[in-house]
């Protein structure tokens, strides 16, 4: 795999100069790999890893297992398509084992999530059935374990 | 009668440190980044800890055999010859050891007494001159050049050896200078060493750390391999410099001899440490990938700056230091280390903390975080245009 693709998954924030250095490639060809990347649809987008828990913003999140008839041709994915729409879904997955879709939703109160699934989730053709369960606490999220910055804590020793 | 009297004149004699007052001046400084400290940055991966911690629940709290547990022993060797091609006996050939530093040391001292010579190309680790004097014998120093990229070349080696040469130090991936020697290089060092009674120390603790080529043992070559002793550990290629685990493996008669002191002086290693080291060769080499990969991306970060910059610098295709020239900065090594610790707050180390011919070089130690090696080349590039000016 592309060692570019590895850096900016890690940290997004680089810029082609200093990708260019880690990598031993040119400027113009760092920039013209991440331009088709970005073409390709390979890198998707890019986003910040936020520690809301940290924040006075209020949200909750919860994890839905969902169950659904698969339909003739086109298998979940129809149906996946009418759930993913939705802003309040932040990510969807073909699972499997024993329900097919999960669905990660973020809303601002229990209230509002419950609602949603309720009215807009559960009440989908073809689902059969959900489970919602709440996120309490977030320890780690896309490799990043979310509590204070380590330090660096080595001792002089003479090697 | 004072004090000092009763200690060994060898011991006596034996200079502090330079590198102290560096640590002793960062040590109060907010902001500053040390790219000094010659150790991974990195944490022990946590499947290598968890078998730590893991053996200790399970009531691992004893001595193991003198020479370490069996189970570990066996798979240094697979591991050795999986990925180096040597071939050791884990009953006969191979002791675990407090670190690669205790390996170097009975290595040493079952080998050289007053009178005898051992040959170290310099710069290198600051431990093999120590434990040399503290046997008496004597150390005969190489030092290595720059327009050589620091590798021992055979013309040096044979201008050094004498009747007295009993032991011959390898320091290959180098500390300071991130220096490697290849399979041709090392064959022609080979042809001289072979046919004489001199014990080979191949310190190779940072064997995993190569960037291209892979690493080549000396001991790989059959003429030289019953007189070759390797040392080698995890500290480097597994981050776990804390849990102090390194091994030497050689000749039975060697090993035997060593044996004899370990067991007295040490006992045995670390007994959750060996537990965790099993752990590390059985299942640990993604996180070396990972860290080598992390590792080359901070080389390749330092070395085309300091290009840019104008300070001379070979590539450094091992370890993790780059070793560059400070000569058309006026300054000398210490002057250099020290003007840019107080001006720019980045610590790196005077070439001369390891052999008389590292003066004129810094080491930079690149196991740091990426973001600090990047704001570090901003200061040391701001600090070069302010002197060269």
């Amino acid at each position: 795999m592309d060692e570019i693709l590895e850096i900016l998954e890690k940290n997004s924030n680089y810029t082609v100069e200093q990708i260019g250095k880690m990598t031993g490639r040119t400027v113009e060809e760092v920039s013209q790999a991440i331009k088709e990347y970005e073409e390709k649809n390979i890198i998707a987008g890019y986003s910040a890893l936020i520690n809301w828990d940290s924040t006075s913003k209020e949200s909750v999140l919860a994890l839905i297992e969902v169950k659904i008839t698969p339909q003739r041709g086109v298998g979940f994915d129809k149906v996946a398509e009418r759930i993913y729409k939705f802003p309040e879904v932040k990510s969807c997955y073909l699972m499997s084992g024993g329900f097919d879709l999960t669905v990660i939703i973020e809303g601002k109160t229990i209230k509002e999530v419950a609602l949603f699934v309720a009215e807009k989730l559960a009440v989908q053709e073809y689902v059969l059935s959900t489970a919602t369960h709440f996120v309490l606490k977030k320890y780690k999220d896309k490799g990043i374990i979310f509590k204070e910055k380590p330090e660096d804590d080595r001792e002089v020793t003479f090697i | 009668m004072k004090l000092e009297d009763m200690i060994l004149n060898r011991v006596n004699n034996m200079p502090p440190s330079g590198i102290r007052k560096y640590f002793d001046m960062i040590y109060d400084m907010d902001d500053a980044i040390s790219l000094g400290i010659g150790e991974p940055d990195f944490v022990t991966p946590w499947n290598i800890v968890e078998a730590g911690i893991y053996s200790l629940e399970k009531g691992h709290t004893h001595y193991s055999a003198n020479a370490g547990i069996a189970e570990l022993r066996k798979e240094i060797c697979k591991s050795l010859s999986k990925n180096y091609g040597l071939n050791y006996d884990y009953n006969e050939e191979v002791i675990v050891t407090v670190g690669g530093s205790e390996g170097i040391d009975i290595a040493l001292r079952a080998l050289v007494g007053p009178g005898d010579e051992v040959i170290i190309p310099e710069p290198s680790f600051v431990a093999y001159k120590g434990c040399t004097a503290f046997t008496g014998a004597k150390a005969k120093i190489i030092n290595l050049r720059a327009e050589d990229e620091f590798k021992l070349t055979p013309k040096l080696l044979e201008a050094a050896l004498t009747s007295r040469t009993k032991v011959v130090i390898i320091p290959f991936p180098n500390n300071p200078t991130g220096a490697i020697m290849t399979r041709e290089e090392l064959s022609k060092i080979v042809d001289i060493l072979k046919g004489r009674d001199i014990i080979i120390l191949s310190d190779e603790i940072y064997s995993e750390l190569t960037y291209g080529n892979k690493h080549v043992s000396i001991a790989s070559f059959p003429e030289v391999r019953d007189k070759t002793l390797v040392i080698n550990g995890f500290s480097k290629a597994y981050a776990m410099t804390g849990w102090r685990l390194g091994y030497v493996c050689g000749n039975k008669i060697l090993i035997d001899a060593m044996k004899k002191i370990h067991q007295y002086a040490i006992m045995c290693a670390p007994t959750t440490a060996q537990y965790a080291a099993i752990e590390a060769l059985k299942n640990g080499e993604t996180s070396v990938y990972e860290m080598t990969s992390e590792y080359n991306r901070r080389r390749r970060v330092i070395v085309s700056s300091f290009k840019k910059m104008g300070l001379e610098c070979f590539e450094p295709l091992g370890a993790f230091y780059v070793f560059p020239c400070i000569k058309s900065t006026g300054l000398n090594s210490d002057e250099f280390c020290e003007k840019l610790l107080k001006q720019e707050k980045v610590l790196v180390i005077p070439g001369n903390a390891f052999g008389e011919c590292g003066e004129g070089f810094v080491r930079v130690c690149y196991s740091s975080s990426m973001d600090n090696i990047l704001e570090s080349m901003i200061r040391i590039e701001r600090f070069i245009k302010q002197i060269k000016r």
